[in-house]
C-alpha cells in the first residue's frame, strides 16, 4: 500500500496572490455553464469542510434544479475546534472566493450570495464588506448581476451544519433540518442553494484559472488537490500550511510533531484520533482508498505528545459537544450528556470498565440515529480515544 | 402513486405521503412521541426529534425518522427489524434517563404519552442514569411549567408561535440544557402567554398542567359557614364522559349534575344560564353598535368582536393595544355568572358575598387567570373563586368515590341553571356568533326566526364567514378559532379593511370543545368533531333554542338589572380592558401593567 503514499508535499496555490480575478471571473463567465460544471468535475475536487461532497456534482445538481430564485452561499462559520484556515482566506485572498461565488451564482442561475462568518470573526468584517463593494461594482461594470451580503453568526458551533445555517440566516434558531431534501433542492428560503466552505470555493478559483488538470495532477487517486492544514497543539511550527492530500500521517508527524508525538486528532472534535502505531497505517484524504485508513478532515490537526492524558482530551471533546448539540434530537442531547458522565463515572470508579463498551454501543446508536452531522460523528473521536487508550479510560 | 413495502406489506400510497402514514395504511403502528398531527385541524409537529420512529429503509446507512421521511416508488422498510428494535428502546431509555421517574406522583400519570411508550415497549430496566437537567419550577396563574419533565418534543412550540402565533414559546438554551421556555426564562406570568392552554393540551408528558385547585375546592366544600356553588360550562358536558372511558361525543349533563350535588355543592347551576345573558348584553350591543353605524355615527367602530374567551381577550391586550374598543365590552359567560351568583343571588340568598364561594368548571385553563383579574373582585373578593377544568372536576368525582356510570340523570337547580339551546352551542367555534344571530335576529327585525339552525356559520375551518340576511340588511360575520385565524382578522381590522360587522373569535382551535383544560385528545383530532356533534345535539334537545326567550333571564331583568344595557347592567356585566403591550419594562422588570391595574 505504501506505493499510493507520497511524502509530504508543500504547495501555494491557495495564499498566491493572483492580481488578475477580474481577468478571471471575465473570461469564465463567458464559458458555457456546463463547460464550467465539466471541468469542475473532472478536477474531482470535494468540498473542504470535511463532509468531502464533489463540488463539481453540488453545482451541477443545484444548476439543474428548477427555481426562478437561488442562492450561493459561502460557509465562512469555520467552528470545528483546531481550524482556522478560512480566517485566513477570508483575510488574505477574499477576491478568490467572491470570485468563485459569482461564478457559481452565474452557473446556477443564483444573484445572490451570502457569506455566513463566524461571529468571532467580526473583525474581517469591515475589510470584508469594503473588498465585496469593489468587486460587487467590477461585476456591474461586466453586467454580472450578482450581490454578496455578509452575515454573522452568533457563536454556535451547530450553525456550521449546512441547514442550521440556513435556519439562523433565515433568523430562527440554529438547529439543522432533516435531510433530505438536501439544500440543492430546498436550501436558504427553501430554495435551491449551493453552499461551499471557503477554502472549496477559493480552490475553484485555482482551478478556474489554472485549469483542472493542474488540481486533479496533485494528490492521489480520491483525494485531488491540495489543501489547509490548521497544525496545532504540541508541533513547535503551528500554524497554516497547504499540503497535497494523500500524504501519510507519519509524514506528517515527521514534520510537525514534536519528536513525541503521541496522537494526532484529525479534523477536530468531531474526526479521529489516531494512536503512534497508526501514523504509517494511516492517510490524509477522502474516503475510497482502496488499502490503508483514509481519513478526511476539514483541515484541523491536533497534535497530542505523551504529556497528554487521553481521558482528558476526550472528556474536553465530549464537554464540548454537550454543550454545543442544538438539544434537538434525542440521540444527540442525551447522549453526550451520557457519554461524559460515563467516563467520568468509570475513571472514578463508579461503573466497572465494561461500562466503557456499553457507551461505544451507544455512540453506534448516535452514529444511527443523530439527525445530524454532530451527533453522528460523536462516535468518531470517541471510538478511536476509547479503543486505542482504553486503560487511559480506565486507570 | 408511489408503492412500497413495509414489513413485508406493500402499500401504496400518494407521493408526499411519509413512512408513518404508509405504514399506517397496512397496520403498521409505528410508535412516535413528538410526532402530532391534528387532521381536521390542519396543524402538525414533525420536527424528526424524538427519533423514536426510526425504520430502517434498505440501501441507507442511517436509520431513518419515518414521520419525516417521505415514501418513494420501491422503498423497503423495515419498523421491526432487531436493530431497529434495539437503537429504539435506546432511544427511549436516553429519554427516560433525563426524565423525573416520579410517574406516581405526576398529575399527567395514566395520560402520558412517554409513559404508553414505555409500557409498549416493555422498559424494565434503564441502562442510563446520572445528572439529569434540572429547571426552574415556573407557576403561572393558569398553567405550571415543570421543564424537568420536558423531552424536547417541541409540540407546545408548534401550538404557540405556528397555530397560536402568541410566540411565547421556543427553544433556548443549548446541547443538554436545552428547554423550551419563555424569553430570557422568564415566568410564563411575566410574557405575553394568553394562557389559551394549547401547550398544556399536546404536551406528551407532565411538563405543562394547569394549575391544580382540586384541593381547595374541597375545602371549601368541607368548610359549613361556606355556601358553595358550581357552574359548568357548556363544552364540559360533551367531553367529561371521555375521562370515564366513555365514547368521544358522550352528553353526560344530567350525570354530571348529580356527581356535583354529590361532591356536595349547595347549588349546581350552569354557566349556559350566564351564555344566554352574555347573548342580551352582546347581542343589544351589536344592535345599538350597527344601528347607530347605519345612521351615520362615524364614532361607531365596527365590526364588533366577541369577548367571551378570556385567552383572546389577553391576546389582544398585549398585541392589539390600539382595538380596544373593538371588543363588546359584555363580560364572559363565567364573570356574569360571577357578578349574578355573588350580588343578585347571594342578596337573595341573604349571605355575604365572602361567604359564598363560586366555583366554575370549565374546558379551559385561561379561565383559572380570568378569574384573578382584579377588576373581577370586590374588596378583594373575586366573583368566581375558583376554576377547575374539565380534567379536573373528573378527578375530583373519582377521589369522592363515585361511581360515575351509575349515577342517574339529574336536573340544574334553578333558578341559574335554566339555559336555552342558543347558549349551550357556545361551546364551539361558530357557536356564540349563531346564539347572537338567532337573538339579534328577532330584536331587529322583529320577526320569528325562519330557522333556528345557521349551517353556514358551522363547520371548523380556522377561518369562516357568512353572510345572514336581517330582513333586508345583510349582515357580514366573520369567526375565527385559533389565535393564529383571529390575529389575520384583527389585522384586517387594524388596517381599515375589515368588511364584517360582526366577529367570533374562540382562541382554541375548535374553539371550547378544544380547550386547554379538556381531556387529552392524544392528537386525535376526530375526537373535537365528535364533542361539537354532541354540542349541537344538546342545542336541538332544549325546548328553548334562542337566549332572549329563557324565562328566567327576564325575570333577572326585571327584578334586578332592568334592562340590557342598563347601567346596573353595565356595572355587573360589562368589562373594560387594558393596554399591556408592554411586557417589560426598561430595567427589565415586568411590568406593572400586568395582573395590577
Amino acid at each position: 500500500m505504501a506505493e499510493s503514499y507520497h511524502l509530504l508535499k508543500r504547495a501555494d496555490f491557495i495564499f498566491r496572490n493572483e492580481n488578475d480575478w477580474e481577468e478571471i471571473l471575465t473570461k469564465t463567465i463567458k464559458r458555457t455553464p456546463q463547460d464550467i460544471i465539466n471541468e469542475l468535475i473532472s478536477s474531482e475536487l470535494k468540498g473542504r469542510g470535511g463532509a468531502g461532497f464533489p463540488t463539481g456534482l453540488k453545482w451541477k445538481i443545484t444548476a439543474e434544479a428548477k427555481s426562478a430564485e437561488k442562492y450561493v452561499i459561502c460557509n465562512a462559520d469555520e467552528g470545528e475546534p483546531g481550524t482556522f484556515k478560512d480566517r485566513e482566506i477570508l483575510s488574505r485572498v477574499p477576491y478568490k472566493v467572491l470570485t468563485a461565488m459569482a461564478v457559481c451564482g452565474h452557473i446556477i442561475g443564483a444573484k445572490k450570495g451570502i457569506i455566513y462568518l463566524r461571529g468571532e470573526y467580526h473583525s474581517l468584517k469591515e475589510s470584508l464588506e469594503k473588498t465585496i463593494s469593489e468587486f460587487e461594482y467590477y461585476c456591474k461594470k461586466i453586467k454580472l448581476e450578482f450581490s454578496v451580503d455578509v452575515f454573522m453568526g452568533s457563536g454556535a458551533y451547530i450553525c456550521g451544519e449546512e441547514t442550521a445555517l440556513f435556519e439562523s440566516l433565515e433568523g430562527h434558531r440554529g438547529e439543522p433540518r432533516n435531510k433530505p431534501p438536501y439544500p440543492t433542492i430546498k436550501g436558504y428560503m427553501d430554495k435551491p442553494t449551493v453552499i461551499n466552505n471557503v477554502e472549496t470555493l477559493a480552490h475553484t478559483f485555482t482551478i478556474f484559472k489554472y485549469g483542472a488538470k493542474k488540481f486533479y495532477d496533485l494528490g492521489v487517486q480520491f483525494s485531488r488537490g491540495t489543501k489547509l492544514f490548521s497544525v496545532s497543539g504540541d508541533t513547535p511550527k503551528p500554524g497554516i500550511y497547504e499540503l497535497e492530500l494523500g500524504m501519510s500521517l507519519q509524514d506528517f508527524v515527521n514534520e510537525f510533531g514534536d519528536g513525541d508525538t503521541k496522537a494526532v486528532q484529525v479534523g477536530g472534535a468531531s474526526g479521529f484520533l489516531v494512536p503512534r502505531k497508526k501514523f504509517q497505517e494511516t492517510a490524509i484524504g477522502y474516503q475510497g482508498k482502496l488499502t490503508g485508513i483514509s481519513l478526511p478532515t476539514g483541515g484541523s490537526m491536533m497534535i497530542y505528545n505523551s504529556s497528554r492524558s487521553m481521558f482528558n482530551v476526550l472528556d474536553n471533546y465530549l464537554e464540548f459537544f454537550r454543550e454545543e448539540s442544538c438539544g434537538q434530537c434525542t440521540p444527540c442531547r442525551v447522549g453526550c450528556q451520557q457519554l461524559l458522565i460515563g467516563i467520568k463515572a468509570v475513571k472514578r470508579g463508579e461503573r466497572p470498565a465494561q461500562y466503557l463498551d456499553k457507551l461505544l454501543k451507544l455512540t453506534e446508536t448516535m452514529q444511527l440515529t443523530a439527525k445530524c452531522g454532530l451527533g453522528q460523528s460523536v462516535a468518531n473521536s470517541f471510538a478511536s480515544i476509547v479503543e486505542n487508550f482504553r486503560e487511559e479510560m480506565i486507570y | 402513486m408511489v408503492t412500497l413495502t413495509i414489513d413485508n406489506k406493500t402499500v401504496e400510497v400518494p407521493k408526499g405521503t411519509t413512512v408513518l402514514e404508509a405504514a399506517a395504511k397496512v397496520g403498521v403502528e409505528i410508535p412516535t412521541l413528538c410526532h402530532m398531527k391534528l387532521d381536521n385541524l390542519e396543524i402538525e409537529n414533525k420536527p424528526g426529534g424524538c427519533r423514536v420512529c426510526l425504520v430502517e429503509i434498505q440501501g441507507r446507512k442511517n436509520l431513518a425518522p419515518s414521520c419525516v421521511t417521505e415514501a418513494t416508488d420501491g422503498m423497503i422498510v423495515k419498523s421491526s427489524s432487531i436493530r431497529v428494535m434495539n437503537t429504539r428502546r435506546t432511544i427511549v431509555e436516553l429519554i427516560l434517563s433525563d426524565h423525573p421517574a416520579e410517574c406516581l406522583t405526576c398529575a399527567k400519570s395514566g395520560n402520558c404519552d412517554l409513559q404508553s411508550l414505555a409500557i409498549k415497549m416493555g422498559i424494565r430496566e434503564l441502562h442510563f442514569s446520572g445528572e439529569k437537567s434540572v429547571h426552574r419550577e415556573d407557576k403561572s396563574p393558569a398553567i405550571i411549567r415543570d421543564m424537568d419533565k420536558c423531552i424536547m418534543c417541541r409540540r407546545c412550540e408548534t401550538m404557540c408561535n405556528e397555530v397560536q402565533t402568541v410566540g411565547v414559546l421556543s427553544a433556548v438554551n443549548r446541547g443538554f440544557n436545552s428547554v423550551v421556555s419563555p424569553a430570557f426564562e422568564q415566568d410564563l406570568q411575566d410574557s405575553a402567554c394568553t394562557y389559551c392552554g394549547q401547550c398544556v393540551a399536546v404536551c406528551p408528558v407532565g411538563a405543562l398542567t394547569e394549575r391544580d385547585q382540586t384541593g381547595a375546592v374541597i375545602r371549601a366544600l368541607s368548610n359549613p359557614d361556606k355556601t358553595v356553588v358550581v357552574q359548568t360550562a357548556p363544552a364540559v358536558r360533551a367531553a367529561l364522559g371521555e375521562e370515564f372511558g366513555q365514547e368521544a361525543g358522550t352528553l353526560v349533563t344530567g350525570k354530571m349534575a348529580a356527581a356535583l350535588r354529590r361532591l356536595g355543592f349547595d347549588y349546581v347551576f350552569d354557566t349556559d344560564f350566564a351564555a344566554d345573558l352574555t347573548i342580551m348584553e352582546e347581542g343589544t350591543e351589536l344592535l345599538d353598535r350597527l344601528t347607530r353605524h347605519l345612521n351615520g355615527d362615524s364614532t361607531v367602530k365596527l365590526p364588533i368582536l366577541t369577548s367571551c374567551c378570556p385567552a383572546w381577550v389577553k391576546f389582544i391586550e398585549h398585541n392589539f393595544p390600539s382595538l380596544l374598543d373593538v371588543p363588546s365590552s359584555a363580560k364572559s359567560p363565567q364573570q356574569m355568572f360571577g357578578a349574578v351568583a355573588k350580588n343578585y343571588f347571594a342578596e337573595k340568598l341573604n349571605v355575604d358575598r365572602k361567604k359564598l364561594v363560586v366555583v366554575s368548571i370549565m374546558p379551559c385553563v385561561a379561565k383559572k387567570y380570568e378569574r384573578g383579574r382584579d377588576e373581577f373582585a370586590v374588596d378583594g373578593n373575586s366573583d368566581v373563586d375558583f376554576v377547575l377544568t374539565t380534567r379536573e372536576l373528573s378527578h375530583l368525582i373519582k377521589l369522592a368515590n363515585i361511581d360515575f356510570h351509575t349515577l342517574p340523570d339529574e336536573e340544574f337547580d334553578q333558578p341559574m341553571g335554566m339555559s336555552t339551546g342558543a347558549s349551550v352551542i357556545f361551546g364551539t367555534t361558530g357557536g356564540v356568533i349563531e346564539a347572537a344571530v338567532r337573538t339579534a335576529y328577532e330584536l331587529y327585525t322583529k320577526k320569528p326566526l325562519p330557522k333556528v339552525e345557521f349551517e353556514e356559520l358551522r363547520g371548523m375551518e380556522g377561518l369562516r364567514h357568512a353572510t345572514i340576511d336581517f330582513g333586508g340588511l345583510p349582515l357580514h360575520i366573520g369567526i375565527a378559532h385559533g389565535l393564529g385565524n383571529a390575529r389575520k382578522l384583527l389585522e384586517e381590522i387594524a388596517a381599515g379593511r375589515s368588511q364584517f360587522h360582526a366577529i367570533e373569535i374562540m382562541s382554541c382551535p375548535g374553539g371550547c370543545i378544544g380547550g386547554g383544560g379538556q381531556p387529552f385528545h392524544h392528537g386525535k383530532s376526530d375526537i373535537l368533531k365528535k364533542r361539537q356533534q354532541a354540542i349541537y345535539q344538546e342545542d336541538r334537545n332544549k325546548p328553548i333554542r334562542k337566549s332572549h326567550e329563557n324565562p328566567f333571564i327576564y325575570q333577572l331583568y326585571e327584578e334586578y338589572l332592568g334592562e340590557p344595557m342598563s347601567e346596573k347592567a353595565h356595572h355587573l356585566l360589562h368589562t373594560k380592558y387594558f393596554d399591556r403591550s408592554t411586557v417589560f419594562e426598561q430595567d427589565g422588570n415586568a411590568s406593572e401593567t400586568d395582573d395590577k391595574k
